[in-house]
């Protein structure tokens, strides 16, 4: 092509430029860096997570609190079923920091051999819905069809009853009270929000297109679900259970608190508030630290669960 | 380019001496986990009144980060870290929020890529085209709904006061555009930015679209920054050209100097890629059989291939591998209520495929040529007629059978992103088939996926990696890496270059040109793209409404095509008439 057939006059700024090349090296087409570092989704969550100081409060939080579940006699000297009545209602004194019920026991000993029953409530729980929940929602997901309309519809009911609620009526016809049952009951009434939300990760994972590639490379239907569906789909119920996690142990405080929860000689934080509420007019610190012993742990398990939903999606990490 | 101020500067001269726009030294920064990137570096352009100029780069080139600095729409991490943007002499990256707004919209107008996110679902069109009309103060009450009716009809919307009422859904993608190019044109503003205003368009509807707003422009004396990937376009529609590569100008200039003879290796190397142009290549290289000189570029056509390609067209002359007879495939699409809409996706069609070559089929959007795909893949139940593969009804086969012939027929998908599983590492991905058909010991799978590696040109060590750290084209090599690992004779190519960069995309084909070659696949190609088509294909069937209206070979088809159809897609080739340089 002659040059020129340019059209009109070139004018000011605007004659053919070319930068000089060793300013702009050319690469070559498409190359991968191997410089950098191989990474997974779980890894650069992990990255994500480790960078916000609220993951590092919560889970040293957790931590202690799971230490003090599992082992309350390392942190308290004294038992808490050691009660004297001359004690009672007395005020901090040496050795026994938050000072003393009606009945002349420890606050302080009550509290750390507390922890077990509402964190064995909450955990318990926590994993039934998360197991049930999540293996349905997948299911009902994943096939779809009549079994999805059983199971949807049927989650729906029980969505519609209030947990706390339902577990009341429930746990004052339940002939055995325990940690267990009262897990199970909560979980009963808890499972269809997992579901829900495992369902729709799932429908979402189904559509891809990764899916579509397995089928037409010959992976079977099931082994697609277990291997390329739920690990896609699991993050938000990752998030949501840590969360529930939380709300767990107040619901449970919640039952034992109106009696209908774990029976008076099983130690927990529900039933101290309960017990409190009587001398709460003279001894409020009586009130006051079991129910802060509840909303630590109960925000430990929120901060996390929300570090984790943020880390476990790209979106919200992307915007940081 | 000449950065001299005083030469710009000039109150005497007329007023089309000054320019409408400048760009000097222009520096954005975006603000990341890892700090500040940069995404520009330094760009310089200048844009007199009533022209065009088309900035031209791959992704991630900066040039849609450098339109989005001129209005102030850059992302809420972006920022503008140095240079100036001069609009009539004005610096608009000093401009407050405030006073950037009445810039927007009525000195500078925009028109976005995606027509089908860019417009509100639950408004009507009437109203955001008056809300336009009202914000940018043109006309207010009575007056406004009247310019609303004015500017669809100058948009291309016959009965415009009808069209008012209508939602976004009930219009088509170009009509989409064109209510959004009436949006971006409302104020009659001296600037109009587009950035790939018809990269989602079929090609025919691109076609009209940009002449359409060629004439609206022209008639407004508006000048166009145009964003886009596709040289042949910016060849066709820009007089200048700014050619962007990792955030800086490689060269700019007068646009037709710059395509017939590019200086720089990185524009010579997009110029030698522009499929319209390579195709033109193959053609010259069939002519004259081997032509040294040709095989330049890496990223256009090996001539060697070529010469092979013609071989196994010579010799193909026994049955057909894939047989598709009077298939039909009907959708009920459910309506409200228990009422359901049918849709014949594909109406009647039959096509053979002979062994080791590649047919094409190609057709705009919602012509069924991917429902063709899916039918032959088993991944969709066919409503009449037959496909036969190496003389197996394939609609037949059940369980173990189903199974052989999956291992044969492998898919390759169009979106690079989500064709492969984000949770799984590359070398896993590869070696799923292996696993699921069982094949191999964990041993001989590892190396089995080495050497898929190196067939696909990657190193080994990207087994390790996971689909997020690599680039589109390296993910569409690893998803062909994946359908290879079973030796299959098929492959299935559903716009499996489409979304790809040109010269990613070029590197691409010769890969699979390549492996043709090297294995004797047997490619059945779907794809909107005709100047990628002559790359590649052998045989030729054009859709159109789930009909095929011509089937041929390439050569017939582009040389002397019978039908008016045919004729139109080839004429909308953007740039497909133009000389580029070599």
């Amino acid at each position: 092509m002659p040059s020129n057939n340019m059209g009109p006059r070139t004018r000011v700024g605007q004659a053919h430029y070319i930068a000089p090349l060793e300013e702009t090296p050319v690469d070559e087409i498409d190359k991968l860096d191997e410089s950098v570092k191989a990474r997974s989704t779980w890894a650069d969550a992990w990255d994500s997570m480790r960078r916000r100081p609220m993951f590092w409060i919560s889970s040293v939080l957790i931590l202690i609190i799971l230490l003090v579940a599992a082992f309350p006699q390392l942190f308290s000297p004294f038992s808490p079923t050691f009660c004297e009545l001359k004690f009672s209602n007395q005020g901090p004194q040496a050795g026994h920091p938050l000072g003393f019920t009606r009945q002349g026991c420890d606050v302080y000993a009550r509290i750390i051999f507390g922890a077990q029953a509402s964190v064995t409530v909450g955990v318990l729980a926590t994993l039934l819905v998360a197991v049930f929940g999540g293996i349905v929602g997948a299911l009902a997901g994943f096939y779809g069809g009549v079994f999805d309309a059983i199971v949807s519809r049927v989650g729906d009911i029980f969505f519609a009853i209030p947990t706390v609620l339902g577990a009341i009526v429930l746990m004052s016809v339940l002939p055995v009270r325990s940690a267990a049952t009262v897990a199970l009951v909560l979980a009963l009434f808890a499972w269809p929000q997992i579901a829900r939300i495992m369902r729709g990760a799932v429908l979402t994972a189904r559509n891809s297109d990764y899916v579509m590639a397995s089928i037409a490379l010959g992976v079977t239907k099931f082994k697609i679900l277990v291997r390329h569906v739920i690990p896609n789909a699991i993050a938000p119920v990752i998030a949501v259970a840590t969360v529930s996690l939380g709300i767990f142990i107040v619901a449970e405080a919640t039952l034992s608190f109106l009696g209908v929860g774990l029976p008076p000689t099983v130690m927990s934080w529900g039933n101290d508030i309960g017990q409190a509420r009587t001398s709460l007019r003279t001894e409020p610190q009586v009130l006051l630290f079991p129910s802060a012993a509840l909303s630590i742990t109960v925000l430990s398990f929120l901060m996390l669960g929300d570090v984790v939903s943020d880390a476990l999606d790209p979106k919200e990490r992307a915007r940081r | 380019m000449t950065q001299t101020v005083t030469e710009t500067v000039n109150q005497n001269m007329s007023d089309d001496s000054q320019p409408l726009l400048q760009i000097r030294n222009l520096e954005v920064g975006f603000e990341t986990q890892r700090g500040l990137v940069s995404a520009v570096r330094g760009v310089d352009l200048t844009l007199y009144s009533g022209q065009t100029l088309a900035i031209v780069g791959e992704s991630g080139s900066g040039k849609t980060t450098t339109a989005q600095a001129v209005i102030d729409l850059l992302p809420s991490n972006g920022r503008v870290t140095g240079g100036q943007v001069l609009f009539e002499g004005r610096d608009l990256t000093k401009l407050s929020s405030r006073a950037i707004q009445d810039v927007r919209g009525s000195l500078i107008g925009y028109v976005p890529q995606d027509p089908m996110s860019n417009l509100n679902p639950v408004w009507s069109i009437g109203f955001q085209v008056e809300e336009a009309i009202k914000a940018n103060n043109v006309a207010q009450g009575k007056e406004a709904r009247k310019r609303t009716i004015q500017v669809l009809k100058e948009a291309g919307l016959a009965d415009a006061d009808q069209r008012l009422k209508q939602f976004p859904h009930q219009f088509s993608g170009g009509m989409r555009q064109r209510v959004l190019i009436g949006i971006g044109l409302s104020a009659r503003p001296k600037l109009l930015i587009a950035d790939e205003p018809t990269s989602a368009l079929d090609v025919t509807v691109q076609r009209t679209i940009l002449d359409h707003l060629a004439t609206l422009t022209r008639d407004y004396g508006t000048s166009v920054l145009f964003i886009t990937h596709d040289l042949g376009l910016a060849a066709e529609r820009a007089e200048q050209l700014v050619v962007m590569y990792k955030g800086k100008v490689v060269e700019s200039g007068p646009s037709q100097q710059i395509l017939a003879d590019p200086q720089h290796p990185y524009t010579r190397k997009l110029v030698a890629a522009a499929p319209s142009l390579a195709s033109r290549r193959i053609q010259a290289a069939r002519a004259d059989t081997v032509d040294s000189e040709i095989s330049g570029g890496t990223g256009a056509l090996d001539a060697d291939l070529i010469a092979r390609a013609a071989e196994r067209e010579a010799d193909s002359s026994d049955a057909d591998l894939i047989s598709v007879k009077n298939i039909s495939k009907l959708y009920r699409i459910r309506q409200r209520g228990f009422k359901y809409n049918e849709l014949l996706a594909v109406n009647d069609i039959s096509f053979g495929v002979k062994k080791g070559t590649t047919t094409a089929l190609v057709g705009e959007s919602g012509s069924g040529k991917s429902t063709v795909a899916k039918l032959f893949l088993q991944l969709e139940t066919l409503t009449s007629g037959s496909i036969t593969f190496d003389g197996i009804d394939v609609a037949s086969l059940q369980g173990a059978e189903l199974l052989k012939f999956r291992r044969r027929v492998q898919p390759v998908f169009q979106d690079p992103y989500g064709s492969l599983d984000p949770q799984y590492s590359v070398g896993n991905t590869i070696a799923e088939p292996l696993v699921a058909h069982g094949v191999g010991d964990a041993k001989q799978r590892f190396a089995r996926v080495t050497e898929l590696l190196d067939q696909v040109s990657m190193p080994a060590s990207t087994r390790y990696r996971y689909p997020s750290e690599l680039s589109g084209g390296q993910r569409q090599r690893i998803a062909i890496a994946r359908a290879l690992a079973l030796k299959p004779d098929v492959l299935v190519l559903d716009e499996a270059v489409s979304a790809l960069d040109v010269l990613v995309q070029g590197q691409i084909l010769n890969l699979l040109t390549e492996l043709q070659a090297e294995l004797g696949l047997t490619y059945l190609f779907i794809t909107h793209d005709l100047a990628v088509v002559r790359l590649v294909a052998d045989n030729v069937c054009v859709m159109k409404k789930g009909q095929i209206v011509e089937a041929a070979t390439t050569d017939e088809v582009f040389d002397n095509p019978r039908e008016q159809y045919t004729k139109d897609l080839l004429e909308a080739i953007p740039g497909g008439n133009f000389v580029f340089g070599r």
